[in-house]
């Protein structure tokens, strides 16, 4: 008996993958069912639904740059505190001390090229035609998916609290003061009064909510750091689950009928 | 303008010298394969001489002076592409040039035909690259995605419109298509498992090279006093921040994105073709695909490109190769309507604003011609061009979908209102910060 043989057939072995390998036929088939990682996944599938040409893989391409960003992202909380004082300092040091430096790197261009893949993802699910009943809700938990992830790469655009950071988010959130009605230089602004009071000022609008503050500041900071590290990564990883499991309901890729 | 700097030249050269290799290495592969695998030994050799082509190219730009393109081509292309002209016809040229590639689609997806396209403009983005201004913009670090995505766009462009001309063409004769031919089954353990793993190694293997390559870029610290000229949102943001040109921040900033979210969820329920489910094609979708495309490509992309490379400090229009001044003034004299309505064409001066009423009518034509658009336009589109859809649609599905078409073609319309007649708003009210 090799080897890799007696490790097969050890009782620690068995009782993690429950199966033997998967050589045949039958023990391929047991993997994907039994498997907890795998069983996202059918056991048997249309050539043409695997086939790179059609998907581009851009989904699942999609979905493995948002683990790397994941355990990247730990990574760099390890070394980050969101606060004026020092996140500057710690990407600062970052790159100059901390032997894991390069998981800044990662995680930037992980995100950037994130955002690409999402918009091809979305492009072959428009060519294909794919969006056609009956995945149009898988479609719309799509879109969602799609305006989360420019969000997380916004937030996460201001932690190293650079010059960059700053201004980038100071054009992009200066958007928000002129919401209709709910910002404070937006029209329809002074339709929200109370007793000739004006409800909506620069202390109340959706700029500040959005900001925590009347400007880019400490504050902004805190929040856009939850934000980018937990609610939006949480209902992310919600919306993928449905995303996936919809994928398999809606009778897996789709394919000329 | 800029003087001869070592540190800049050689950056070029180093830079040049491996992308032009990469291109020569590209080229060589695909004579191997030509030749090995397809037996087609003459095309085997013309992309052996393009190889060679490259590598004499990347041996000039190792010995230290990397060949540019030439300083004719260079001022007449920013003469062109200059100041508020410059806007116009880039974004006109490529709207133009999506139009052309679409209408020729069947000559331009033959492989040889974008094998070439794609050595030209490989051939084109690293004869650029030795000009300073150029390599700047395109170089730095956060822009690197934006041409990466230029060219994984073209080539998935590409590679959709091939397999669509394919099936259109099946369905002519009466063919399912190719989709179908791979309707077998197969097991996912090892087939799709396998292919996963090697996309996943494969793509790590590419983000390593890259954290490696470049650094991540870090500014000095974070200044109030000192706002950068110009100031940028992040990349994909730029569409956006390109429409502040043409629209006041509520809309750009708050409305039309919402608009965008809003009509790429409602897609699928207003798309009622039943064809084209699951294969690529065109013919069978002309409409939404059409629609799709003036929305994705050329309202989004399009914009992100200007905004990113040709918008420089006071978000003034550069050339390519221009050096990006921040005393560079652009006149810009705007005019309302109601001006032109009032000053010019009644020849008074603008109506006092300061009752509602003062208002309206300063601005009555505008309003007119806003609600004339969004209210009669409809249901004049439903009992002419839009018949069909209306019929198959029902009311509500349709006015959405022409709705949602009518303020998608608002910013191109006022674009051409903006270039043509210098139009800023079409109603202007700032009292109410109501600018539209
Ligand atoms: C975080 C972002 C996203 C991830 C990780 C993701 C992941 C995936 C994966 C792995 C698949 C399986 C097929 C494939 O790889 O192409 C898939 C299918 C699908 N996705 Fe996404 N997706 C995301 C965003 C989107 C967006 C933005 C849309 C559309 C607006 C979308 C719509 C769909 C649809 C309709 C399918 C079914 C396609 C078919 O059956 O051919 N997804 N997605």
């Amino acid at each position: 008996m090799g080897l890799g043989q007696t490790i097969r057939n050890s009782q620690l072995w068995k009782s993690i993958f429950r199966h033997p390998a998967p050589l045949d036929r039958r023990n391929r088939i047991v993997v994907m069912l039994t498997n907890f990682f795998l069983h996202l996944h059918p056991v048997s599938i249309k050539k043409q639904g695997i086939a790179l040409s059609y998907t581009w893989c851009m989904g699942g391409v999609t979905f493995f740059l948002f683990l790397v960003e994941t355990v990247t992202g730990v990574m760099l909380m390890f070394y980050y505190r969101p606060t004026t004082e020092w996140a500057y300092r710690d990407i600062m040091s970052l790159t100059d001390v901390t032997s894991l430096g390069i998981m800044r790197e990662l995680h930037r261009w992980g995100a950037h090229a994130m955002v690409i893949t999402v918009w091809l993802h979305m492009y072959r699910v428009f060519l294909t035609g794919s969006y056609k009943p009956p995945r149009e809700f898988n479609w719309v938990v799509g879109v969602i998916l799609l305006v989360l992830t420019l969000l997380l790469s916004f937030t996460g655009y201001l932690l190293p609290w650079d010059q960059l950071a700053i201004w980038a988010i100071t054009v992009g959130s200066n958007m928000a003061r002129a919401t209709p009605i709910l910002g404070h230089e937006g029209p329809g602004q002074q339709l929200l009064t109370l007793g000739g009071v004006d409800l909506i000022t620069n202390m109340s609008d959706a700029r500040y909510v959005l900001l925590g503050a009347r400007e880019v500041s400490n504050e902004t900071l805190n929040r856009f750091y939850v934000l980018h590290c937990i609610a939006i990564p949480l209902a992310v990883a919600t919306l993928l689950a449905i995303h996936f499991w919809r994928v398999r309901k809606d009778g897996g890729i789709s394919g000329p009928l | 303008m800029h003087g001869y700097d070592p540190a800049f030249q050689r950056a070029v050269s180093e830079f040049s010298g491996i992308y032009y290799l990469g291109a020569a290495l590209m080229n060589a592969g695909a004579a191997y394969y030509l030749w090995q695998r397809l037996h087609k030994v003459r095309d085997a050799l013309v992309w052996l001489a393009v190889a060679l082509l490259f590598v004499v190219l990347a041996a000039i730009a190792q010995g230290g002076s990397p060949v540019g393109l030439p300083k004719g081509v260079q001022d007449t292309l920013n003469t062109i592409f200059t100041g508020n002209r410059g806007a116009v016809i880039f974004t006109v040229g490529t709207f133009a040039f999506l139009v052309f590639l679409y209408r020729f689609r069947t000559f331009f997806v033959r492989p040889r035909v974008a094998w070439t396209a794609l050595n030209l403009a490989l051939l084109y983005l690293g004869l650029s690259m030795t000009s300073r201004p150029f390599w700047e913009i395109v170089a730095k670090p956060d822009n690197i995605p934006i041409v990466a995505l230029i060219f994984l766009l073209g080539f998935f462009t590409w590679l959709a419109t091939y397999k669509a001309v394919q099936n259109d063409q099946r369905a002519r004769e009466g063919l399912p298509p190719l989709e179908k031919e791979d309707s077998e089954k197969v097991l996912v353990w090892p087939d799709l498992v396998y292919t996963e793993l090697i996309c996943m190694l494969a793509l790590t293997a590419i983000l390593l090279f890259w954290a490696i390559l470049i650094k991540a870029p870090l500014e000095q610290p974070a200044s109030r006093a000192d706002t950068p000229n110009p100031s940028k949102a992040p990349w994909y943001f730029l569409g956006l921040q390109e429409m502040l040109v043409y629209y006041d921040p509520w809309m750009a900033g708050v409305v039309l994105p919402t608009f965008i979210i809003i009509g790429l969820m409602a897609l699928p329920y207003i798309d009622f073709n039943k064809l084209g489910n699951g294969y690529y094609t065109i013919e069978q979708r002309r409409f939404s695909y059409a629609m799709f495309q003036i929305g994705f490509l050329q309202l989004w992309v399009v914009l992100i490109i200007l905004g990113t490379f040709l918008r420089g400090p006071n978000w003034n229009f550069f050339g390519p190769y221009e050096p990006w001044d921040a005393h560079k003034v652009l006149v810009l004299n705007n005019v309302n309507l109601s001006d032109y309505f009032w000053i010019d064409l009644m020849g008074t001066s603008l109506p006092k604003g300061g009752t509602v009423l003062g208002i309206l009518k300063r601005e009555w034509l505008g309003i007119v011609l806003l609600l004339g658009y969004l209210v009669l336009l409809p249901p004049i589109l439903a009992a002419t061009v839009f018949r069909k859809f209306f019929i198959k649609m029902g009311f509500i599905r349709y006015m959405i979908m022409v709705q949602l078409l009518l303020w998608m073609m608002l910013l191109p319309i006022k674009m051409v209102l903006r270039w043509t007649l210098n139009l800023k708003y079409i109603i202007a009210i700032p009292e109410w910060f109501f600018n539209f």
